[in-house]
């Protein structure tokens, strides 16, 4: 089935998010994954869909007003995520370039980020990520964290992300 | 008192994944003496045994909505008091406190964990499968989360119901 990779941004207000589903919805696009949050005073939402084109869905999108993108994407058949998860912080005042630094220093160790949130407030800067990470890959990458992280004036804290099935 | 399983063998039944009707129910109440709850009871326990990685099981999860689970966390590394294997009937949380969030899944939401707010320390007043003998558990770390877990099941609830914001859910990375 075709699916959808849809962008949408806007000033936030409320309804914004029933405007979008339902035009969405409207043309017959079901949202598989997605993630909305305020940015910002902005509203971004990035959602996966399918059951409609790439032309339905972008003329749905068009009254709202809002700047939306719409594209075909090959659906993930990947099969799952390997590696262990953990959770990364990174807080300390804010400069250029503390993400692409502490990023870097991630992918550089094969870790996979799979989700990351970043707030300015102040002069504090916070960034927290969801990160696999090969097998025994841990320690080593938190020494390197700790010494990027002193250099950038950030704390920088790896943990791992335990669950427990129940 | 000890409230240890000293039941017969079960039989192993299919555990049943959301979404499904019997997950979002409200398990009904059992008289704990009658003789098809401690077969059910024998066969939560039977098939908890056989699930790899798996602390506790409730009636629900085999497809039958009443309020009787198992529950084993012998050995686990976050386990401070461990009653052994047991089961418990129509059970009900009379004290929570101390309470820690953790992450965490569920045989019947196979794909998915989620940050869930628990008390550390409980107390649970049940009935004992057979004899219908009333019992106060009382309990911390690792069983009193299990216990809330399993008795959220006989209330109709998942972990979903209960997660800490729309941040908090996340794909399962291992299959236990």
């Amino acid at each position: 089935m075709q699916e959808l990779a849809i962008t949408v941004i806007g000033p936030d207000r409320a309804g914004i998010v029933a405007d979008i589903t339902e035009a969405l919805a409207g043309v017959g696009a079901n949202l598989t994954d997605s993630t909305m949050t305020r940015l910002r005073g902005h509203f971004a939402m990035t959602l996966i869909c399918n059951g409609s084109t790439v032309e339905q869905a972008a003329q749905a999108l068009e009254p709202t007003g809002l700047v939306a993108t719409v594209r075909k994407v090959e659906p993930d058949n990947s099969g799952g995520n390997p590696g262990d998860p953990y959770i990364l912080s990174v807080h300390g005042v804010d400069r250029l370039g503390i993400v692409a630094a502490v990023t870097r220093v991630v992918a550089s160790a094969g870790g996979n980020i799979t989700d990351l949130t970043t707030r300015l407030t102040g002069p504090l800067y916070v960034l927290v990520a969801e990160v696999d990470l090969p097998d025994n890959a841990a320690d080593q990458l938190a020494a390197q964290l700790a010494v990027a992280g002193s250099e950038l004036g950030v704390d920088v804290t790896l943990r791992r992300a335990e669950s427990e099935i129940l | 008192m000890s409230v240890q399983w000293t039941g017969p063998e079960g039989r192993v039944r299919p555990v049943v994944t959301a979404p499904a009707n019997v997950l979002s129910s409200i398990g009904q109440e059992v008289d704990p003496t009658d003789p098809e709850i401690v077969a059910l009871a024998a066969d939560l326990v039977s098939t908890m045994r056989v699930s790899p990685g798996c602390v506790g099981l409730a009636a629900p999860q085999v497809g039958v909505g009443v309020q009787v689970f198992c529950v084993d966390v012998t050995g686990h590394p976050k386990a401070v008091t461990t009653n052994g294997t047991f089961v418990l009937c129509n059970a009900k949380i009379i004290e929570a406190s101390r309470w820690r969030p953790g992450r965490e899944g569920c045989m019947s939401v196979p794909d998915l964990t989620g940050d869930v707010k628990r008390a550390a320390r409980v107390v649970v007043e049940a009935l004992l499968p057979g004899t219908g003998e009333p019992v106060t558990i009382t309990t911390d770390a690792f069983e009193a989360r299990a216990l809330q877990h399993e008795i959220d099941h006989c209330g109709g609830r998942l972990f979903l119901d209960r997660v800490a914001g729309a941040h908090a859910i996340y794909q399962r990375k291992v299959y236990l």
